[in-house]
């Protein structure tokens, strides 16, 4: 596997803002779409592995989490595609902590590394509950990444990226996800909080809904995490609908 | 005062509960709980709650002593009348409460989900009184099964809205409440109706809930003279039980939590964590959560409060499951020797006695009665008919 953290920093360092994608694991073409988002530019792939119950997130995320499952997707599948994958960026999967804890917190992370996979993010498991997956998960060499949210207290920041790895996903408003109209002012707000505890990169995800809040967050963040509108194009248009979109996101926080 | 342990300071009743939220909601919930403790320790606040439990709600509730039914079991059998609240069920014990914090704390806008219809119709009400906002997450099936409490909610000024992922139950409206949560926590206040999701919601409804037990073991005593044999509610998340069960977990009474066969979270499901908790789950190998199928709407959930969770894996409350055809029999049951319409959830109770009386023969059971069925008779006139069989025409 590729080193979360290692790597990020490397082509944040190298005065690059760093994209990452949000795909679904199990949806039709799934595979095909991480790999047109890393041919279009992304630096990292964040891959979703559906929950029945996925209360962070809006109706398009539901609605591939729904599908993904309708199509048999599970756990084993998706990590087996994964390890077929072979795309030379970093892949960090999104899961709900039920997944994690039915599977066991060892061979969960045993699973993560054996398949290549380079990190975790669990939405529902705020910092303090974290603490026992975290270590195992460290152990294993998976990078745990936390998330930051706008309604935390100042104090609560630097607790938040010292236990995180690889990068903070700083939430960029207060809601599931989706695609909004305009950036949220709490996104370039989030993220320049908490660039102001960590020197780890700072990514902002939830509501950036294209390419120019994309640019518009990059201003402050490291970089973005692209899901709805990403997952919306996989659903509806197909495999180069993603690509081409990756590739604008890419053009526009390049400039 | 309740005889039931705090949560530790982690939230949890041995390994269950805790706080599994999006980060978002942690601050939420943290001062959810310092409000809730500054509240319940303030007399004003005590005596506030007390003044509406008394001259809004009804209490104290009643006992009734069912002669009929009892005689024909050969058991002492003994409701405990939560039916007969404003609202119709134990819902608005909770709600009043949550909606008197919720006032406290500033927020003017009342979030809440339901299955049956009873809770929201209680947040409704508690909405209207307190000039709160209110804003209720309903699954689309429940919505359609009781439109009747639907128009209720409507009636009192609440939006209704039909949740329409997953089994479109009461899971979904709690995931549907939890993502208005996420997005609108700086003004709004999740009233959660059940000793569920994160902490501290278990704990809090337990609280605002123990009222029941507390009321009932003093007049069981009076009645009777002595403590019940067995202590038995309903349970779906599984407030109406915690209620009743904290007034007695410190005797030797059995306390047992009838749960529907369809939705057996303690009785078929294994740890696992949804909704903010660590609970028992139906769940598949995989972890996805499985749909609950019940009857009642208010027991089609596919979880349970992680104290239950507690008391089964201590062995000190027993949780069996009963079928719907054995819940229509025992709803028609009571109706019949009675003369009391209990709520669907209810008729699991009676349903459950009525199978367990050869084991109990001259044994006290107090049943909590937590609902009425006036909001089940529609549906219930399409399963047994309009004229239930030629023989009664």
């Amino acid at each position: 596997m590729i080193p979360l953290e290692v790597h990020l920093r490397a082509r944040r360092d190298g005065g690059r803002k760093i994209l990452v994608p949000y795909i679904t694991g199990g949806v039709e073409h799934w595979q095909d779409a991480v790999r047109a988002a890393v041919a279009n530019g992304a630096d990292a792939i964040e891959i979703g592995i559906p929950f029945s119950d996925p209360v962070m997130d809006g109706p398009v995320i539901q609605r591939a989490s729904r599908e993904a499952l309708l199509r048999g997707a599970t756990l084993h599948l998706i990590l087996d595609g994964v390890r077929s994958l072979d795309v030379g960026v970093p892949l960090v999967v999104m899961c709900y902590y039920n997944t994690v804890f039915r599977a066991g917190h060892e061979r969960f992370a045993r699973m993560l590394s054996s398949a290549g996979v380079s990190g975790a993010i669990v939405p529902d498991l705020p910092l303090e509950e974290s603490a026992e997956w975290c270590v195992t998960a460290d152990a294993a060499d998976v990078a745990t990444v936390m998330l930051a949210a706008p309604t935390a207290p100042d104090e609560r920041l630097p607790r938040i990226a010292a236990r995180s790895r690889g990068f903070v996903y700083a939430v960029g408003l207060l809601g599931v996800t989706g695609e909004r109209e305009t950036l949220s002012a709490s996104a370039t707000a989030i993220a320049g909080r908490v660039k102001g505890v960590t020197d780890l990169p700072v990514l902002v995800g939830v509501g950036i809904s294209d390419a120019r809040q994309a640019g518009q967050a990059c201003a402050v963040a490291d970089g973005v995490i692209q899901g709805a509108s990403v997952m919306r194009r996989l659903l509806d248009e197909g495999v180069e609908s993603v690509g081409n979109y990756v590739a604008q996101v890419r053009e526009a926080i390049d400039e | 005062m309740t005889a039931l342990a705090d949560p530790s300071a982690e939230g949890r009743f041995g390994e269950f509960g805790g706080q599994f939220v999006p980060e978002t909601l942690v601050p939420a919930c943290q001062e959810l709980e310092r409000a809730f403790h500054e509240a319940w320790n303030d007399p004003d606040f005590r005596n506030e709650l007390g003044r509406l439990q008394r001259e809004y709600a009804g209490r104290p509730s009643i006992l009734t002593e069912c002669h009929n039914l009892g005689r024909q079991l050969g058991i002492r059998l003994i409701l405990k009348r939560e039916d007969l609240n404003h609202t119709g069920s134990h819902k608005i014990n909770n709600v009043l409460g949550q909606a008197l914090l919720a006032k406290r704390m500033g927020k003017k806008r009342f979030i809440a989900e339901t299955g049956a219809g009873q809770h929201g119709v209680a947040s409704a009400t508690a909405a209207a009184l307190l000039g709160l906002q209110c804003k209720v997450y309903m699954g689309a099936v429940d919505v359609e099964r009781q439109a009747l409490n639907v128009f209720r909610m409507r009636l009192l000024g609440a939006e209704v809205e039909a949740a329409q992922s997953g089994s479109r139950t009461l899971k979904d409206a709690v995931n549907e409440a939890m993502r208005d949560w996420v997005a609108s926590v700086e003004h709004s206040y999740y009233c959660i109706g059940s000793v569920m999701g994160p902490h501290p919601y278990p704990f809090i409804v337990r609280q605002f809930q123990s009222v029941i037990g507390e009321e009932a073991r003093v007049q069981v005593r009076e009645l009777t003279g002595a403590d019940p044999d067995v202590v038995t509610a309903c349970v779906g998340g599984g407030s109406n039980a915690m209620g009743i069960f904290s007034g007695f977990v410190d005797t030797r009474a059995r306390l047992v939590g009838v749960e529907p066969a369809g939705g057996a979270a303690v009785g078929r499901g294994v740890p696992g964590v949804v909704h903010g908790m660590k609970s028992y789950l139906m769940q598949d190998e995989e972890g996805q959560v499985q749909e609950a199928h019940s009857i009642s709407a208010g027991l089609d959930y596919p979880g349970v409060g992680p104290e239950h969770s507690y008391l089964a894996s201590i062995g000190r409350a027993e949780y069996p499951s009963v079928t719907d055809e054995e819940v229509i029999a025992g709803f028609h049951y009571l109706c019949r020797t009675e003369g009391i319409i209990p709520a669907l959830e209810c008729a699991h109770v009676v349903a459950w006695i009525s199978r367990e009386a050869p084991n109990m023969q001259g044994a006290t059971v107090l049943m909590n009665l937590s609902g009425r069925g006036d909001k089940d008779v529609a549906q219930m006139m399409q399963i047994l008919g309009p004229t239930l069989g030629e023989a009664n025409v």
